[in-house]
């Protein structure tokens, strides 16, 4: 006989039964007979945060490093409304998710109860799907399908409601979770048309400039080894969007830099130069493409992703592939490794040398103007904000997971910070989230206890979710910050130099912030100041140090208040159009 | 261009307000919806007019189809189809009135479906133009109160949307 359970018990027991960790959450009324399920059991740990945004933040980065579903628990009303910037920044990065809201009691809804909301409704436009539960009976097969729609095909996050009366300890009802799911209208791509790939491939081999411009999806679908033998076979240029770093290895020579408004010279212009771009797992995006009517001229443009409706929605697609990324590049693979075992020797050299022009005009953007990856801090000089990123990467041996908020940090440490590896970058790229930085990075470190977890934020991004300082010291979470403190909203006063005249309308408060030392002390952390250059190394490496390991620690960087991020593109125009430095800017397209 | 979108859905509570959604969040125009159970009891068939370029059309199929309670999608126009909408026309119909809206209605094969000393509502069936050549050849001055039900529509032959 199946085992009969009140539907607060079903609901942890089925999270036992996905496999699931942590459920990052905060309790209150609508959701106490969860919470009391949750203490008598031992196998999900449930941690305690201090403002809902942060659990879907926390999920978010336990989702995002891990490649599993991150689980939130929230109450009903403030406790659900207060998820959703945390819901849409997973929904935009394709994070996958599930929340579970507590509602009033079905017999409340609708009446204006206390700490009633429509979350279904509130929630719809940023979430993958959304369940509400009508009686305990069917919580086991929502939760089934809820990590099944969270995690396959795009992922993205979930919803369930959850009615009060439907969690009630004194009704029970049959428990038996579902082995599988099978749902009619829900069928995510497979494996790609072969056909389109041979094309694909074809088109690849012919082509005299071509490009991969690779983004989080091919992270998302675990297709990064199957990415690395086609490119490295190929040995065409690699670039990666701000959501695909670490897909292919940062340091790889193949690998041309982060493409798009602050991307690397050399990506931006290959971009623009490139008669053929396979993109994978990217959307196109507006702050890649810049103005899509000036976008790639000359490119033939091959477009492999796993939700149909991103091909040709910006940009028309040639060569459309519709599939899961790991299986449409193994079966590119697959089919290279003909072609190529079939090309004739005169072939062969005409590709090779076709390929060693476009990488001999790369190579001279790259010396040009590219990044330079090896300054060193100025004694006497304003700490460069870039200069402090590299330092981070020196000091941390490039081996850490990075999580960031958003802003002029951001796009220094995406510039800066090589990663080795995927799923070791985590940002809201699509949202934008401010106060992302350092909950994402609590809930990377929860899943990699033992691995270096550095915060790269501003001072501005990290009050707006600097309560968790508590919640770290209460789950010993050793997360690195490391504050580029410019006094200021850097990337928005950026703008106001730039398109406004210097009026900074807004965007600055030195007279009123707090000694982050001090701040991060009183919660019981190790807080380190640097103003000087001089001390920039010795201060990260102590932050990195043996003797500090299992501490938090703050390192507040005074970073020069002036600096800009470049390259900029410039509104409007082609990717080849970018300002370069303060005073500098390409020649217009 | 006008088109049809035929949709099947799981006939479940909140599909209607996601498709609804849809259509505001990505700035898609709808003309008319009209939504009603199947024969099959756990599916609902929704038909609805829009009106975009190739690439909007495109992007709405897709992103229907990315609904997780959407079963199939067709764009009717796309091949041939038969599509009907129906209208309740309630109008003043009294003196010389009374015989001219009779025959016009007539003329439009409109049935006569409430009669009262001065007003006739008359009941048409037809594509969406023909429905509004009847509303011309009235002209406003009679009309009291319209109500149409949208369009619906079905490929024609073989071309059936079902699962």
């Amino acid at each position: 006989m199946a085992e009969m359970l009140s539907g607060g018990d079903m609901l942890i027991r089925a999270l036992q039964d996905e496999g699931v960790e942590y459920v990052f959450g905060y309790p209150g009324g609508a959701a106490l007979h969860i919470y009391d399920a949750i203490f008598k059991q031992q196998k999900v740990e449930h941690v305690l945060v201090r403002h809902e945004q942060a659990a879907t933040h926390m999920a978010d980065g336990y989702a995002r490093s891990t490649g599993k579903p991150g689980v939130v628990l929230v109450t009903s009303g403030p406790g659900a409304t207060n998820a959703i910037t945390g819901i849409a920044t997973a929904y935009m990065d394709s994070a996958p998710m599930v929340v579970i809201s507590a509602q009033v009691t079905q017999d409340l809804i609708g009446t204006d109860a206390f700490q009633e909301t429509d979350m279904l409704g509130i929630s719809r436009p940023v979430v993958k799907h959304s369940f509400v539960v009508k009686s305990a009976a069917d919580i086991p097969g929502i939760v089934k399908k809820a990590f099944h729609i969270a995690s396959t095909g795009r992922p993205g996050p979930v919803v369930i409601d959850v009615p009060k009366d439907t969690t009630d300890p004194t009704v029970f009802a049959e428990y038996v979770y579902p082995e599988s799911v099978k749902m009619r209208s829900y069928n995510p791509a497979g494996k790609g048309n072969g056909r389109q790939i041979r094309k694909a491939l074809l088109a690849i081999l012919q082509a005299h400039k071509p490009i991969f411009y690779v983004g989080g999806g091919v992270i998302m679908a675990n297709a990064t080894e199957q990415l690395r033998s086609v490119v490295k076979t190929l040995g065409a240029p690699i670039t990666n969007t701000l959501m695909g770093l670490g897909a292919f290895p940062g340091q790889d020579d193949q690998c041309i830099g982060m493409l798009g408004m602050h991307g690397a010279y050399q990506a931006n212009m290959a971009m623009d130069e490139a008669d053929l771009i396979v993109c994978i797992g990217a959307r196109f995006d507006d702050r890649v493409t810049n103005n899509p009517s000036k976008f790639s001229p000359r490119a033939t443009i091959i477009h492999v992703d796993v939700d149909p409706a991103s091909i040709s929605k910006i940009i028309e697609a040639d060569i459309p592939i519709v599939g899961d990324a790991q299986l449409v590049l193994a079966e590119m693979m697959a089919q290279l490794q003909d072609a190529l075992a079939g090309e004739t020797a005169a072939e062969r050299t005409s590709r090779e040398e076709r390929l060693s022009k476009w990488w001999q005009q790369i190579n001279g953007w790259r010396d040009q103007h590219g990044f330079d990856h090896n300054q060193q801090p100025q004694s006497g000089e304003p700490i460069l904000p870039q200069v402090a990123m590299q330092a981070v990467y020196r000091a941390t041996s490039g081996d850490a997971f990075v999580t960031s908020d958003v802003g002029q940090h951001q796009m220094f440490a995406a510039q800066y910070y090589h990663f080795p590896e995927p799923r070791r970058w985590i940002n809201s790229g699509g949202l934008g989230t401010m106060g992302f930085g350092l909950p994402s990075a609590m809930g990377v470190q929860m899943a990699h206890p033992e691995h270096t977890v550095v915060c790269v934020t501003g001072e501005g991004s990290f009050m707006m979710n600097m309560q968790e300082l508590s919640t770290c010291l209460q789950y010993g979470l050793p997360i690195k910050i490391i504050n580029l403190n410019n006094q200021a909203l850097g990337m928005v006063k950026q703008w106001q130099d730039m398109q406004y005249g210097g009026r900074h309308s807004q965007s600055t408060y030195s007279d009123s912030l707090p000694d982050f030392k001090t701040l991060v002390e009183a919660f019981g952390h190790v807080g380190i100041k640097v103003s000087d250059a001089d001390e920039l190394e010795s201060a990260l490496a102590q932050a990195f140090s043996e003797e500090l390991k299992h501490r938090l620690v703050f390192v507040d960087i005074w970073v020069d208040p002036n600096e800009h991020v470049y390259p900029m593109a410039i509104k409007g125009g082609a990717m080849r159009d970018m300002i370069l430095a303060k005073h500098r800017a390409t020649e217009a397209s | 261009m006008r088109r049809i979108i035929a949709v099947l859905l799981e006939n479940e509570a909140g599909a209607l307000s996601r498709v609804i959604g849809l259509f505001s969040q990505r700035g898609f125009n709808i003309e008319s919806l009209t939504v009603a159970p199947t024969e099959d009891t756990t599916l609902s068939r929704l038909t609805l007019t829009t009106e975009g370029d190739a690439r909007t059309i495109e992007q709405i199929i897709k992103q229907l189809h990315k609904l997780v309670e959407v079963v199939k999608v067709m764009d009717l126009c796309e091949a041939d189809h038969v599509e009907r909408e129906l209208m309740l026309i309630k109008m003043r119909a009294d003196g010389g009135a009374r015989q001219e809206i009779k025959r016009t209605a007539d003329i439009f094969r409109g049935q006569i479906v409430d009669v009262t000393p001065d007003t006739y509502t008359v009941q048409l069936v037809g594509p969406s133009e023909k429905l509004d050549a009847f509303i011309r050849a009235v002209g406003k001055a009679p009309i009291l109160e319209v109500a149409r039900s949208g369009v619906s529509g079905m490929g024609r032959g073989d071309r059936i949307l079902s699962i």
